[in-house]
This record gives C-alpha cells, structure tokens and sequence, in this order.
C-alpha cells in the first residue's frame, strides 16, 4: 500500500498530473512478476531478482507512456493528462487480458518464507514480517535519494515550486521523465511483492487505485513521509476496524480521509497547494454570446433531435427503436456532464464523486416509488431535489476546498453515499432499533447490491416516444438553463472566484457561498440526469453511485474540452456512442482507449478545441481572435 | 496459458458473428433463429467465457443437426460491461436492432435483476443462466422471466442440511463478501440450519469487503470466536488469500470448514497445490462425474475449445438446451407462447433431467456437494453427490407469499 | 499638494496596531490616521512590516494588539469582503483580474457585487451596470479597450483596470499595495497622476506602500516610514527627506534603495 502510494505521492508533487493508470501499473507489476517468478523464482534468490526485474519494467513502462503521451500535453489545461492516463488504462486492462488470460492468477509463496513464525503466542506468516521490512526500507532509501542526490534535490525543489526549477535551466523533461519512472517502478514493486499474498487478477487496477489516492491524500499530497504514515494509520485501522465493526470494512477508509480533509485539508503532513501554479495552459476566452453559425448549429441539432421519432415513425427502417433508446442514453449522460461541469469549468471545482447525486438522485425517486408508492411524476422532481440536498450537505465541507483536496473530498463522500446504498445502512439501522423481518435480518431497504427494480414511468409517459420527448425536453431545457445561469451575474461570479480569488474577496464576494450554491445547483441537475436514467432503465443499482461512474462523468467534460460550455455536450455525446459503437466488439476497450489518446494528443484542447484551430474558424464556428494554442 | 488460448479463438469467432449481424442488420438470413446473449466477458471474463463457449458449442451441435424448427439458430453476443445500465441498453439493441427472439445469459445479480425488470416491461422473453439472487424468480418475479442455475439460497439450503448431521458443529462463524450475495448466502445458511438444528449457535461472522479482503485480519477475527466449523461465501481472489492465511495461520485445523460455490472449478483451479482440503463444498466436479451423456458432453467440449469444462459451461450449454426444448415445444418464436411453453418444461441435461418449475420459473437444476482433497497437485472434489435441486426449493405456499400478487 | 477642495475628515484611524510572529514584533504600536482627499504613502526597507501593516487594515490578518476603525467604526476582525462592502477598494502589488473576462465585464462583477447582484441567475451579466462600467473605464483610459480580454492586457493597462474595479464600490479609502511595482517610468507617473486627480476628485484617501522614491515624493501628501515594525517618521515629504533617522536608514543601508525586485 505504502509502496504504490508513494509512487502516485512523488509523480503528483513533482508532475502535477493525476495518474490514473497508476493503478494499471501496480497490475501490471503483479503479472509480469508473476510471470517472472514462475520462471526463475523457485529460489530465494530468483524470487527477489524476478520482484526487481518487474518493478524496472514497469517503472520503462511508465517511461513509456511519459514520452509518448504525457510529455506532448504538459501545455494542455490542467487534469487533461487524466484522460490519457484513462486511455491507458483501458489499453493495459485488455493486453493484461490478451497475455495472461482471464483467470485469477494465484502466485506461489515466497521461497524460504513460506512458513509462519510464533511471535507472542501468535503464528505470523514470515512473509508478513519480510513486508513489515520492506517498507520501511524503501522509504529510507527514498530518503536517501532525495536528500543526498542532485537528482534529490531537484526532484524536491520541483515539487515546492516548478517555475523556479525551470528557470535554473534544469531539463524538466527528463526530470519529469525520471520522476515517472521511479514512480512507476514503485507501483510496480508493490505489485510484485505482493504476489505471495495474493496474485494477479484483471480487477486489481482500479482495486488500489482508490486506495492509493486516498493514502496518498490523507498523507498529503507530494509528501512521501505522509504516505507512509497513512499507510500504516491504515493497515492498524483496517486491523482493528475489522474486529470491532466488521461491516465497516468498506467506508472506513473513506471516513477517514474525509474527517482529515475536514480538519486538515492538506493532509497529515501537506502543505497548501502553491496559488499562482493552477494554470500552465493558456487562460480561457471570455465568454461570448454564441455566433450565428454554432446557434444555427445547435437549433439544428435540437430540431433533429425533436423529429427524430417522427422519423422513427414514418421510415422505421432508417431510425430504429434502438436509435432512439441511444439519444434518450446520450442525453442523460450530455446533462450529467454538463452539471459537473457547471462547477469544473466556470466554477474550477474538479469533483471527482459527482455520481453521488446522480445514483442519489435516482435512488431518492426510487425510494419514493417503493415506499410511498408515489406517482412518476411526484417521483421524479424528488430526484433532483433530494440530489439538491444531497450536494447542499456534502457541499457545505467541500467547497472550503479547492484542487485535488476538493476532489478527493467530493469522492470521499460519494465512497461513503455508495457504501450507504451498497450495504444497506437504513436496513441495518432498523435493525437496530429493532426492525427487521421475522428470522432478525434486516430488512430490505436500498436493497444493498441487488438495487431497486421495477421502476417505471407511469402510463402516458411509459411508451418510447413518450418518454423520448420527457428525456429530450428536459434534457435541452436544462442545457439552455444552465447556460443562462452561466452568463448570468452568478456564473460570471464563480468564473471570477477561479480565476482570482484574491480579486473576488477584494471585491466583496463571499466565494464560499457561492461555490456552495453552485455545487447543489449541480446536484440538483445532475439528479435530474439521475431521475431519466431510472425511470429509461427500471431500476436502481449501486453502480449509479460508484466510482467509475464518477470518472466516466469527468471524462467526458475533459473530453469534450473544459473551457467550453459546448464542451461536456460534445464531449458526453462522443464518448457514449463511441462506447456504443466500440462495445459490440472484444477488446473494445482497447479500441477505445487507443481512440481515447488519439484524441487528446490531436486536439489538446478537447473536441470542442477543434472549433479554434484553423478549419474550425473557417468554418466560422469560433471568432477569430479566440486562437489556440 | 492453455485457456488464455482458448479464450482468443472464442473471442475471435464470436465478434464474427456479432459483428457480421451488428453491421448486416436485418439482411442476413431470416430463416435464422436469434438468440441474444448478454454478459459480462470484460469484467469476469474467467467465469463467462466458458459460459459462453458452452453455449456456442450448444448452437454448433443443434446447427449440425439441422437447428430448431427447421431453422438454424444463431447465438449474438455482447458485453455488459459488469454495469445493469449497460444491459438494459444492449437488451434493448438486440431486440430492435439484431431482431433476436429472446435474451439470455448474465452472471451478476444486479445485472440478471435489471434485466428481468426490463423482461417485465417490455414483455419479452429473459432466461437468465447464473445470476444467483433470490429475487429473481421470487420476490422480483414476473411471467417473462426464468432461472436456471440453483440460487443462493438453494446452494445453502444444501449445504445446510448436509452439515446439520455433524452432531459436534454447534458454534459456528461465518465470513462473507459485504454484499447482497454474501449477505443473502449467510442468511440463507443460518436459517436452514437453525430451522433442523435448533441447538446450534452463529457465534459471529465477518463481512471483508468484495475483493478487498485483509484475509491476515480476517482470519485473526475469525480464531478470536473460536467457532467449531466456519461457513464461507468468499470466492476469487479473496477465496485465494483466505485459504492460504488461513493454513498458514492454522484457522482450519480442527474445525469444519463449509464453503459455498469453493469447489467450482472456477474458484478451485486457481490455487492449485493450495487449495483447501477437507471442507464441505457445493461445486463442479467435471472430471469424475461418470453418467454417459456428461461424458459426451466433457468429451465435445474438450474437443472444441482444447480446454476442460466449468461450472459456466455446462450451465451456459444446459441453458441452450432450455432454448432448442422450449422453443421446439412452442413451436413458434411468438413471445407469449415461448412463456407458455417455458412453463413446466423439462428436458435431459448433461447434468440430469430439469424442470422449469410453472409456479415460479426456477428450474430443478441440482448442485454437487462433496469434500475438497488436494489431486495431482490440483484441487478436487471427493465424496461428492449430485443433489437434485426440487428438495431444496421453497413451497408452493411460500412462493406464493413471496411473489405477492405477481 | 493643491485641489483639496473637499473637506477633510479622518477616514481611517489606526491606534497601536501590534502583531507578532512567532515571536518577531513584526508591526509594534503603530498608529496614524488618514484624510479623505490625502495620499498616504508608507515605505520602509524590505521586512519593516509594511505588507503586515497593511494587510491588518484590510483585514487578511488580524491584529494581537489595536484597533482599526473606518470612518470611525472599527473594522477590526472583519473579513476583507466586508471591509471592501464599507466602502475600502484595493490594488494589488502583482495585479489580480479576472482573466477570463473583458475589461468591461471586469468592472461590471464589481458593480453587479456591490449591488448585490452576485447571485443573479437568469439576465446575463453584460446587461448589469454596462453605463456604469464604461464611465468607470472612461475615467482610467481604458474605454476604447474595453472588449479586450484581461488575459492578453498590457500589465500597465491591466493596472488601470484594477483602479476601475477598485472605484466600483465607490469607496472611502483606497488601499494601494506597490500600485507601480513592475511598470515603466513614465507609466508609473501617468498611473499616479491618474490615482491623484480621481482621488482628488472624488474625496478619497488612499494609503499606499511603494519602493519607488521617485513615485513617493512627487505623488504624496505625506509619508510614514516603518522600521523593524516601528514607525520612526511621519510627515510632509519635505520633512521626512530630512529627518535623520530616515537618512540613517536609507543611506546607512543604502543598498536597499530601489535595489529591490519588483
């Protein structure tokens, strides 16, 4: 844990760039030592060797990516290198898949360290106790390296300040170079020496990859003393949490983290992330009124869009049923990714736990319709309005916060409304007060992992074309409501709040109290997402509420491009019919993030920065004067 | 990496067909029977590939035979991507867009859940294969939707009822991934046991998170309580972890360890030398089961894909054999009379006779209990016996209570 | 200096502002007052504590020790917002604008804040107080840029705009921290020659730190100067260039004399 934690902590401090496919490289760390271990690990000696070896190849790995992919973005605008990374990860996911085959991977015990040793009257497995010294001898070596090499101190004084480094006319190239492959190589060695105690398997990526982040934040961000620290509050927590509450296996973690971020919102041993070095691409245009072709464009859109079904009517073998089920899917995710980035763009709040209020949303209403047998249609506004609440409540802690640390916090709290859902906490509260069905179990509640089913819109709403006009309607007026907010006082208002701070405090703006509305205004838009989303598909599950649903939300918007309110639009339309289009084939992740990196290394701007390059002024879809880089 | 080979050529062949039909829509032959399958090949690829291998190889031999009705079938298939949302959206193509008659297929819960809320409204035809949940046919269930595999509660009804002869077994412990299947298995287990053995006491029971077990700490809590036996639901990696700190830190020795699902090949196959020995176990035990028509069917199956069969395939190949029986019985490809003709259908398996139960759509398909031993370096099961799902069902009475008005 | 036509008020009273840093008296009793229509410069070498001076008054940090009062209500423990919503406007040492935004849209955030407007959600925001902003924009120059995104500004042109946006609120007091720092020679005149006729103008009293002693004695009334968070000397310019301990410090240490970076 501490191990591939400290890698992510080092390429964050110093690179500034959150890697996702951190958790691809600690995978691929487990497999290729594995493989190395079946071939020469049957000693003592070998086993090491094969455990360094893979820790090397994965650190050339993450070379790799850094010269191909990451070094030609550094310029783009700040989180776009997440996407590559993401890219990554799909690739790795598929040729994990293609080499190793599917099934789970057991790895074989460690040569000599295959018993276990009596200490206090307990039996302790050798190989726990040769971990136990693992770990702090990495971290003392890393001392070592920061602290008596050039290399080191470099590396340090990036991390405090990179204008700086760069201005004593280092290379930070190949600094950056460095720094990801040591990064790299640690996650790696975490994969590999952990073979003994698990092996590989194709889920393992995104299993630490939560972990790692929230062991690195909670240690602070860059601070590699910090992430050791966690790791073992973590490992003592995880120990005892396990014998006191043993159904607390899953929040815990999260709970921590969020009760950290609260009282220290740089970590245990952070610092505050220096202002000044948010922005190394060029800044955003100001915000204009639309031109007549990209108004003509959307008017077109949005009429297409609305004689879609009488097409589907008049020539059903042009426009498919099919067709339309995949613009009411488009849709709800255009609105998801445009409420997230109703605060990510103007606002400059990057949540990454945005799937909160769309689950919660779609689980307010569904609620509703099981418990309270309410009407669709007073089911449905509960969506929006509960999300609303939802993100009033977790936005109160949130909004005090800015960068990685609001976004680690936003997704401590969505971890926590999925552990809510998934383990069924009502349930088990009743329980304890007494509740629960005639054997004690607890009653069924959210439902935990099994969700909420059967959930349909109510008659006049429930045929395709019906609730085609709901999804479109609603969808399109919220688009257009949310643009106006944005060009209204109050969108200028949380522009201003990112784009200076310092100036909107000097100007009396109570910035926090805006972020604040801004972030439920989001919440209620993006449970609305959520309450089309249930109501197309029928039922409920945690899934709305996890993780990947989150990224898949920031992904779009980074996509589509972040400085553009047509941006999440674009970005969300592009990426659910290419995940449409591509997933009817095997491998299709691999295809889709090939696709993925291509289009970030083409268009570093987004899709939407398509409109400032060349052609796309031509075409007159973007002024003149709003040149690219 | 014999099956990693496997895997390829399946996956080869399989995005011929989907991709052929995917593009070619409606022109290529109508005589053909479609039949959708949906399931999760990226994110448990180890435990529906085979599923799906035994499917095709199903299809290849009704195929050769002339097909159903005098027409060929065809099997389209596509990923889920683990998500219920996503296989509501791939129900909803390959109904409008690949024109299949029925769907079929899932693994996860969640997904077979949404799938049979979708089955209802649309009133379309939905057999789901694996997906365990109880709800399924029970508490969720509706006329559109059947069940083959023995669910959860089935599979612990079994082994309940086989552990309940050990007299010594009183305190017992409990581990379970913390999530609706984990949850339902324990109760399921505790409630039958508790209901023949009065005298038994469930003294505590661990919930490691899915996937994410700290199998060290686990396995400490679990000698704290100093159980006599231990019921597990863990399986996959964390199944991995739990048996190797439990040997290790010496949790099995003197006690009765149950495990649930552990003898699948799919579970058990990975820890090879490691695998746990003497534990009660509901699983597959391909390799010895001697009755002709399994030994027909291991033999094609070995033949076709140069690999040996799980728990998936045979389910994944039963499952088509459901489709070629019912489909020959309606005669038609009608919805409604599909349903009709589901209902109290039996048909030979390699497996033994099954029964699509009228009352609720759950099928008599049975499970093998038995003892794990270790084999050649290999997990086995010994000992073991096919128990006919019909005595572990709910009855009539009680389904009836738990499909309310439905 | 002439044209102070306006009566002349206290505006701002500082009365023994202390505060220490970990034991460091970085700012020890000092107190001073200010007049409307006046321009109060303090300087002092690098680490006299004219920064912690100054963000005292405007409220980023709070005093152990004193009392701060505004048109004689005390603004001490304030928030900077709430002392801006008093009437107090400010210029930064290393400009803060919106970037994003027009110069004009610049000027129209702070006018839509001091109405309280900021939370308006449905008219767009280039319909509020566009009069208003322009005519601020005329009195700085910068009315023909005014399309201009902040961004891509000239720093001396962006100077002028935080002068506009800082005379939004219609303000009592204006804080100016280096309101020169790292423009031209010339500019710099022309920006305090501005700062003086609207000043001048519109009866505000403005307290400014500046290195520029060029700046200092041709545009203020009257001088404060801090050493190791004292103040040493306070008058006319006239008298302060000949004070001794002035000299003292300034040519005794004459290295820091307009060495420091801008």
């Amino acid at each position: 844990m501490f191990l591939v934690a400290s890698g992510l902590s080092i390429i964050f401090g110093v690179t500034r760039i959150v890697n996702f496919a951190h958790g691809s490289f600690y995978m691929l760390g487990a497999y290729i030592g594995y493989t190395l271990v079946q071939a020469i690990g049957s000693t003592a000696i070998g086993f090491w060797a094969a455990v360094l070896i893979a820790a090397v190849a994965v650190g050339a790995i993450g070379v790799v990516m850094e010269i191909l992919l990451l070094r030609r973005i550094y310029r783009a605008p700040e989180l776009f290198q997440l996407i590559a990374t993401f890219g990554v990860i799909l690739v790795i996911q598929d040729v994990a898949l293609w080499v190793w085959g599917s099934e789970d991977l057991v790895g074989p015990q460690a040569p000599g360290l295959k018993g276990a040793t009596s200490i206090l009257g307990k039996p302790i497995p050798e190989y726990d106790l040769a971990l136990i010294a693992i770990s702090p001898l990495v971290l003392v070596g890393l001392w070592a390296l920061f602290k008596l090499t050039r290399w080191g101190t470099l590396v340090r004084a990036a991390t405090q300040d990179r204008q700086m480094v760069a201005a004593l006319g280092v290379n930070q190239r190949w600094l950056f170079t460095g720094v990801l492959f040591l990064g790299s190589a640690l996650a790696g060695l975490g994969g590999a020496v952990q073979i003994p105690k698990g092996g590989a398997d194709l889920l393992m990526d995104f299993n630490i990859l939560a972990v790692a982040f929230v062991v690195v934040v909670v240690g602070g961000m860059g601070s590699i003393f910090g992430a050791f620290w966690a790791a073992v509050l973590f490992g003592i927590l995880q120990t005892f949490g396990i014998q006191i509450l043993p159904n607390s296996t899953l929040v815990l973690m999260f709970l921590v983290m969020a009760v950290v971020l609260i009282f220290r919102p740089w970590g245990l041993l952070g610092m505050p992330e220096t202002l000044g070095q948010a922005h190394p691409g060029p800044p955003e245009q100001p915000l204009r009124p639309a031109l007549p072709r990209v108004r003509a464009l959307g008017g077109a859109v949005t009429a297409l869009l609305l004689a879609l079904p009488i097409g589907h009517l008049v020539f059903p073998e042009l426009v498919g049923v099919f067709t339309l089920v995949l613009v009411i899917e488009i849709m709800v995710f255009v609105l998801f990714a445009a409420a997230l980035h109703f605060i990510m763009g103007p606002g400059g709040m990057v949540s990454f736990g945005h799937a909160a209020y769309f689950g919660g949303g779609a689980y307010a209403a569904a609620l509703l319709v099981k418990f309270a047998d309410a009407p669709f249609e007073l089911a449905f506004w509960s969506a929006p309005v509960g999300a609303a609440l939802l993100a009033f409540l977790f936005g109160w802690f949130c909004v005090r916060l800015s960068g990685v640390y609001f976004a680690m916090l936003t997704l401590a709290f969505a971890q926590i409304a999925w552990a809510f859902v998934f383990q069924d906490m009502p349930g088990s509260v009743l329980k304890t007060f007494g509740i629960a069905d005639e054997f004690g179990t607890p009653l069924k509640i959210t439902g935990g992992d099994d969700g909420l089913n059967d959930i349909w819109p109510s008659g006049w709403a429930s045929t395709r074309i019906a609730y085609y006009y709901i999804a479109v309607g609603l969808s399109v007026a919220a688009l257009w409501i949310m643009r106006r907010f944005l060009y209204a006082p109050f969108g200028y208002t949380l522009r201003a709040g990112r784009d200076s701070p310092l100036r909107a405090a000097a100007i009396g703006i109570d910035l926090t109290r805006h972020r604040w509305l801004a972030f439920t205004l989001s919440g209620a838009f993006t449970g609305l997402a959520g309450a089309l989303f249930l109501f197309s598909k029928g039922s409920v599950f945690p899934t709305t509420l996890e993780i990947a649903r989150s990224f898949d939300a920031l992904l779009m918007v980074l996509l589509g491009g972040v400085q553009s309110l047509f941006g999440p639009i674009v970005g969300a339309a592009a990426l659910t019919w290419l995940n449409d289009l591509f997933s009817v084939l095997s491998y299709w992740r691999f295809l889709l993030g090939v696709t993925i990196i291509a289009l970030v290394l083409l268009l570093p701007q987004g899709i939407v920065g398509f409109a400032g390059t060349r052609l796309g002024r031509r075409l007159q879809l973007a002024r003149p004067e709003e040149i690219t880089a | 990496m014999r099956s990693s080979k496997a895997f390829l050529t399946t996956t080869g062949a399989v995005a011929a067909i989907a991709a052929g039909v995917a593009f070619g829509s409606a022109s290529a032959a109508a005589e053909t029977i479609r039949i959708g399958d949906i399931n999760s090949y990226t994110r448990l690829p180890a435990h529906t590939v085979p599923y799906r291998q035994g499917a095709i190889l199903a299809i290849e031999e009704f195929n050769r035979s002339g097909g159903v009705l005098g027409r060929q079938l065809e099997f389209i298939s596509h990923d889920d991507q683990g998500k219920p949302g996503e296989a509501v959206k791939v129900a909803e193509r390959l109904f409008a867009r690949d024109e299949v008659v029925l769907i079929s297929g899932s693994l996860f819960s969640h997904v077979g859940l949404a799938l049979t809320a979708y089955a209802k409204k649309s009133k379309r035809l939905y057999i789901a294969a694996e997906p365990l949940a109880d709800a399924l046919v029970w508490a969720q269930g509706n006329r559109y939707t059947f069940r083959l595999r023995p669910s959860t509660y089935m599979q612990a009804a079994m082994l309940a009822a086989e552990v309940a002869k050990v007299e010594k077994a009183k305190r017992w412990a409990t581990i379970a991934p913390n999530y609706a299947y984990g949850k339902d298995a324990v109760a399921a287990f505790q409630r039958v046991l508790t209901e023949l053995r009065p005298d038994v006491e469930f003294v505590g029971s661990q919930w490691p998170a899915l996937f994410k077990i700290d199998a060290g700490a686990e396995v400490e809590a679990l000698k704290r309580l100093e159980p006599d036996a231990i019921y597990n639901v863990t399986f996959g990696g964390d199944l991995a972890k739990f048996a190797r700190e439990g040997k290790l830190r010496g949790l099995f020795e003197g006690r009765l360890m149950v495990g649930l699902l552990t003898g699948e090949p799919e579970y058990l196959d990975p820890l090879k030398d490691e695998a746990p020995e003497g534990w009660l176990v509901t699983g597959y035990p391909w390799y010895d089961i001697e009755t002709p028509e399994h030994k027909v069917f291991v033999a094609a199956y070995q033949q076709r894909w140069d690999d040996y069969p799980r728990i998936g395939s045979v389910v994944g190949y039963n499952t088509m054999l459901a489709i070629k029986a019912m489909l020959e019985r309606a005669g038609s490809t009608d919805t409604e009379k599909m349903v009709d003709a589901m209902e109290g259908l039996s048909f030979d398996a390699p497996t033994g006779p099954i029964t699509f139960r009228a009352i609720d759509h759950q099928a008599t398909m049975g499970a093998y209990v038995g003892w794990t031993a270790l084999r050649d370096g290999k997990g086995v099961m010994v000992d073991w016996k096919y128990l006919d799902g019909v005595g572990y069902l709910p009855s009539d009475d009680e389904v009836r209570k738990l499909r309310g008005g439905q | 200096m002439s044209g102070a036509q306006h009566e002349c008020v206290p505006v701002l009273e500082v009365e023994s502002l202390s505060r220490s840093f970990g034991g460091v008296r970085a700012v020890d009793r000092v107190s001073f007052t200010l007049f409307s229509s006046e321009l109060l410069a303090m300087i002092g070498p690098n680490g006299a504590g004219k920064t912690t001076c100054f963000n005292m008054v405007n409220g980023q940090l709070r005093p152990d020790a004193g009392a701060v009062r505004l048109n004689g209500r005390s603004i001490l423990g304030l928030p900077p917002r709430s002392i801006w919503r008093l009437g107090v406007g400010r210029t930064f040492q290393i400009t803060a604008t919106f970037a994003s935004m027009t110069v004009r849209e610049n000027v129209q955030m702070a006018l839509v804040s001091y109405h309280r407007r900021s939370r308006a959600l449905w008219r767009p925001a280039r319909d509020h107080y566009f009069d208003e902003a322009m005519t601020l924009l005329e009195r700085v120059g910068m009315d023909r840029q005014y399309d201009r995104a902040c961004g891509v500004l000239a720093y001396g042109d962006l100077k002028r705009v935080e002068l506009a946006v800082a005379l939004a609120n219609e303000p009592r007091l204006l804080l100016m921290d280096e309101p020169t720092a790292g423009m031209a020679p010339r500019e710099r005149m022309e920006l305090m020659q501005l700062t003086t006729e609207i000043v001048h103008e519109r009866n505000i009293g403005v307290l400014f730190t500046e290195h520029d002693m060029d700046v200092v004695f041709a545009y203020a009334d009257r001088i404060m100067v801090l050493d190791r968070g004292q103040l040493i000397s306070e008058g006319p310019p006239m008298a302060v260039r000949s004070d001794r301990k002035v000299q003292e410090i300034y040519l005794g240490g004459s290295a820091v004399y307009g060495t420091e970076p801008a």
